[in-house]
């Protein structure tokens, strides 16, 4: 099994390998392996458009945590200028799970926060898998007053589980730090625009995920509680993350449809992982675009326009 | 009453007595065992008279005991649930719905009221527990945000008692995004100058500890209540190690600079009162 491609994609892995084995059988270049390697490529485009066509809630999930995945530190030399990451809460320590600091977007300074994972597991343990304790949030808001300060938009990029639940995390309030950032982010007197790039997970990434426009890569999950989460306690089994994942309505194109999420960017043909470049300049587009709309608002429609965008969120009668 | 009169016969006592009462006369403290007359700890606010466990209390009750006898009133009546997602588990949503409501006789998992606090004019909400384990979904981020509109309105202070669980899964996203209309309800009260008081109650856990529990400008755990943001269970299994004694208890709290105070339940009126007329520059109560 080749492990660059999830389970559900391992005709299309078959199909590769296969083409693979003829280019190197065919150094000599044969015009009949050259022909034969067309057709395969044709035969692997249109499998894997057929597979991507239907994919399941859950598969979707599984491409937002695909290990090779873009993550944000991938993303920032692709779409911004002049990052210069800034480092710790000031109080307790430096989490690896949030980088962040200024950058230029098409020339023009902006505040970057976002999750960072890991890709081997050295990087992986040192990012704490992407799960932020609260010198983690204390950074993001530390540096989203800094911001403030100096006028400049925040970008946040969101790709986390969730926030890290351990004895220290509770030690230092997990609770009050995402609770803060949702408070302060509902007010911060600049223009924020946030893109779920993989997981969105729950109040880990809303803690930095309050904004004026959320945009949404295609393959990304955004949910209260992770599909495996949800199963264990609903369904009593972790098994049942497929079904659970296909009810909580996790992917962008649902989101979408309850206007949760303001704009979903589409990805290349089999993932963002496939072609990161083109999703970065898709991503960067998105971004540019959705920012030149807030900044020329004045700033008491922004905060104006934010506060009704909050207040609308929720599903009730009122009779 | 030494401590061997109080353990024998009292245990006999009862033992007779449960036989010939109607059930539900009695209630077993479960932190000391002690059997208990309910009508006396109805009195006593659900706390035990013989330990000052303090017990869960209804949402409806917990508020009306808290505001000045005759000066509550209910807002935010009339919003009711939905079903967005059409969620089924090994129930549906709309199932778990109604047996709620049937069981508390609630809309949903937040009362709001205002009234009077030792005079003092002020808004209130409270979760109740029963519905749902207290989970926040739109209802209750938006009877919330009314909540905290009526008081912005009316320039009155907000105490909110929490007692959940966190985030109602079966709404989905709506759900999480309750987290942040809430915080952004809190951000405007605290831009309007009013003080808001939270007091966490056993059990406040997840997308509500997450939120607005921790944002009062003074936080306030019940004695003994946990409170945290991951579930004890969920951080064992993570972990991997036993977790140390007392943890994510309010004691655990004041003790880590998390909460400002722990307040038993039948002091809350008075030092709530008195804390609210001092934020407010209100002279004191004679």
């Amino acid at each position: 099994m080749d492990l660059n491609f999830l389970s559900f994609e391992q005709p299309i892995a078959e199909l590769e390998a296969k083409i693979d084995q003829l280019r190197y059988l065919g150094e000599d270049a044969s015009v009949n392996i050259r022909d034969e390697v067309t057709r395969l490529q044709i035969k692997s485009a249109a499998l894997t458009r057929s597979i991507f066509a239907a994919l399941t809630p859950w598969q979707i999930a599984q491409i937002a945590r695909h290990p090779q995945r873009p993550y944000t530190l991938d993303y920032i030399p692709l779409i911004f200028t002049d990052f210069e990451e800034l480092h710790g809460d000031r109080m307790f320590a430096e989490d690896l799970a949030i980088v962040g600091g200024p950058a230029r977007l098409d020339g023009k300074p902006v505040m970057l926060i976002g999750h960072q994972k890991g890709r081997d597991t050295k990087e992986r343990v040192r990012r704490n898998y992407g799960m932020p304790k609260p010198e983690g949030y204390r950074k993001a808001l530390r540096l989203m007053r800094l911001a403030e300060r100096f006028g400049l938009p925040l970008i946040t990029l969101i790709d986390t589980p969730g926030a890290y639940p351990g004895i220290g995390s509770e030690e230092r309030n997990q609770s009050e730090a995402i609770a803060r950032n949702l408070f302060e982010m509902a007010t911060l007197k600049v223009p924020i625009v946030s893109a779920v790039i993989g997981e969105g997970g729950s109040g880990g990434a809303l803690a930095i995920g309050v904004c004026d426009q959320l945009l949404m890569l295609q393959y990304a999950v955004y949910s209260v509680i992770s599909p495996e989460g949800c199963a264990s306690i609903l369904w009593k089994s972790s098994d049942k993350k497929e079904i659970a994942a296909d009810a909580m309505g996790i992917t962008a194109q649902r989101l979408a449809q309850q206007r949760l999420v303001d704009l979903v960017i589409a990805e290349p043909l089999g993932g963002a992982h496939r072609e990161p470049v083109v999703t970065a300049e898709a991503l960067k587009t998105a971004l540019i675009s959705t920012l030149d709309g807030l900044v020329s608002k004045p700033l008491d429609q922004l905060l104006e326009a934010r506060s009704r965008r909050l207040a609308s969120f929720g599903a009730f009668r009122s009779i | 009453m030494t401590w061997f009169e109080k353990i024998i016969p009292s245990r006999i006592k009862t033992e007779r007595r449960t036989r010939s009462v109607p059930e539900g006369l009695w209630v077993k403290c479960e932190a000391c065992d002690a059997v208990l007359y309910r009508a006396e700890l109805d009195r006593n606010l659900s706390v035990c008279p013989k330990c000052a466990h303090h017990m869960r209390i209804g949402a409806r009750e917990r508020l009306k005991r808290f505001l000045d006898q005759g000066s509550a009133s209910e807002l935010a009546v009339n919003v009711e649930p939905e079903d967005p997602l059409r969620f089924r588990d090994s129930k549906r949503y709309k199932d778990r719905l109604l047996a709620s409501q049937k069981a508390t006789g609630e809309k949903d998992a937040l009362i709001v009221m205002m009234g009077t606090l030792l005079g003092l004019e002020l808004v209130t909400a409270a979760f109740e527990f029963r519905f749902m384990g207290g989970s926040m979904g739109s209802v209750v981020g938006e009877k919330f945000a009314r909540a905290v509109t009526h008081a912005i309105s009316f320039k009155m202070p907000f105490v909110c008692f929490s007692s959940s669980g966190g985030a109602r899964m079966q709404e989905g996203l709506y759900s999480l995004m309750q987290m942040a209309k809430t915080s952004a309800a809190l951000a405007q009260l605290s831009q309007a100058g009013l003080p808001f008081i939270s007091v966490l109650t056993d059990p406040t856990t997840g997308g509500v500890s997450a939120s607005l529990a921790m944002l009062g400008d003074v936080n306030i755990g019940e004695p003994r209540a946990l409170i945290g943001f991951a579930g004890p269970r969920v951080i064992e299994q993570t972990v991997r190690e036993t977790l140390p004694e007392g943890f994510q208890r309010s004691e655990f709290l004041l003790s880590h600079g998390a909460i400002d105070l722990i307040l038993d339940r039948r002091d809350q009126r008075e030092r709530i009162g008195s804390l609210l007329r001092l934020l407010m520059r209100q002279p004191a109560v004679v």
